[in-house]
């Protein structure tokens, strides 16, 4: 079954096209990579595949349910780690999960919330405000935010982003279960080298334009992206 | 139902974590009736036919800091957002902040009355229905005015945008509220309060319903 699938998708911002005539599928249950140069459009396609934006052009269809059309059912399938921790920086760290819980119809009792946060290495800074948080603590805030969801399709924009060593560990043990338990998983990131590790398919954006699309062995290098140079891959 | 009592628990618990933000608007608005004071002079009697319309004054001033507020949270980490992919229903999103938006707004014109009376010798034993006059007045202010804050809250020039989209808005509300709260101040031998009144539920009863439709595209883009 095709879990994801874009097709003559467009997004404009003024009058710069951020994403232009972008079509793709993918399966059900793969790890796919989005690479490409700042400001290529990788953000832009995650976001509209989560139903956040619209696209001005297009079809977009997950899990065989149009997201225009079907929006309430596809974001029930959907998690998206954004740019954005999309958290309240003035409650505890259990108590945005606990909102998010309430939202969900999920189990919201202490012990629930302290074992989703020790996932992400959170547990003992679960009664602080988030705004007491580093920029990595919301990263992995965010990313337990993201697992409680428990979504078919999982969108990840730059999840590395602001973790230290651990946390880069932290991701990659996550993508594995996600991957384990049969989820999608589209992860928009600059590390390469990591990302051909963990996905098995690629696609590479240049200028809002689809300009490689297939198994990330045969990946083009985009342009200021050598595998490997970017920091902390070798965490 | 449940994005409904979801978003009302998350509104006031984050009002209650903002609480030095609501003594601060307070103040704000008992400083607005002091200075309104000064503008009257020593004339206790003008004071007292007054005081009304600057209580209303006063809290129309204060509400748009308190509703331009309830909003700053939900943009800063686009927590809005989060909620609407979760997916939250807009619907309940809406009347879950708008409850307690009015809830917070109410409070504050209780609280500002005891400050009038003080300031503008404007004591009434009618206390009742007073405090029912604030709650329909204030409920006329937080439905548009929540509407509204969320569609200004990610302009860069929200906190001029929001009064100058609400206050021409709620003119039927300032009107009837200052109307009916003066009649129960000064005396009511005619019972004019009821059309007043009737004026008030009328426009909470037509802001409550449209407003809540046309939240979904206020937030979604």
């Amino acid at each position: 079954m095709i879990a994801v699938s874009a097709a003559g998708v467009c997004r404009r911002y003024g009058r710069r096209w951020a994403l232009a005539d972008v079509s793709f599928d993918v399966p059900e249950g793969a790890c796919v990579m989005v690479t490409g140069r700042n400001g290529s459009g990788k953000s832009t396609l995650l976001r509209v595949l989560a139903t956040a934006i619209r696209c001005d052009g297009g079809t977009i269809r997950i899990l065989g349910h149009p997201a225009r059309e079907n929006r309430e059912y596809v974001r029930e399938r959907i998690a998206l780690l954004g740019h954005r921790s999309h958290l309240y920086e003035p409650l505890s760290a259990i108590e945005n999960l606990a909102v998010a819980a309430r939202f969900l119809g999920r189990d919201r009792r202490r012990a629930t919330l302290l074992a989703r946060l020790d996932e992400v290495g959170l547990v003992d800074r679960g009664d602080d405000t988030v705004q007491t948080f580093s920029a990595g603590m919301r990263q992995r805030l965010a990313l337990a935010h993201v697992l409680q969801q428990e979504a078919r399709v999982v969108l990840l924009d730059e999840p590395y982003g602001h973790l230290d060593p651990a946390g880069f560990l932290l991701v990659d043990r996550l993508l594995e279960r996600l991957r384990e338990r049969g989820a999608t998983v589209l992860m928009a990131t600059h590390l390469l080298s990591r990302g051909r590790a963990l996905c098995d398919r690629a696609l590479v954006l240049d200028a809002g334009r689809l300009v490689f699309e297939g198994v990330t062995e045969g990946m083009p290098e985009p342009d200021g992206l050598a595998a490997g140079s970017a920091f902390g891959e070798g965490a | 139902m449940r994005s409904f009592g979801a978003a009302l628990i998350k509104d006031l618990l984050l009002q209650w974590r903002g609480r030095a933000q609501i003594v601060a608007i307070f103040t704000f608005g008992a400083a607005a009736l002091l200075l309104f004071s000064f503008a009257i002079g020593p004339d206790s009697l003008a004071l007292r036919q007054h005081s009304a319309g600057f209580l209303w004054l006063a809290l129309l001033l204060a509400s748009t800091l308190s509703l331009a507020e309830s909003f700053e949270r939900e943009v800063e980490e686009q927590a809005l957002e989060g909620l609407l992919l979760l997916p939250a229903g807009p619907r309940g999103l809406y009347y879950g902040k708008a409850i307690a938006n009015w809830a917070q707004l109410a409070l504050l014109g209780a609280a500002l009355v005891p400050v009038m009376v003080v300031l503008y010798d404007a004591g009434t034993p009618r206390l009742a229905p007073l405090l029912g006059v604030i709650l329909l007045g204030t409920a006329g202010l937080s439905a548009p005015g929540t509407l509204y804050a969320a569609m200004t809250a990610q302009a860069r020039a929200r906190q001029t945008l929001l009064p100058l989209l609400l206050f021409p808005l709620v003119v039927p509300v300032l009107l009837a509220a200052v109307k009916a709260t003066s009649l129960l101040i000064l005396g009511d031998p005619m019972g004019q309060v009821r059309p007043w009144v009737t004026l008030l539920v009328a426009f909470d009863l037509i802001h409550w319903s449209l407003c809540g439709l046309l939240f979904d595209r206020v937030v979604e883009d």
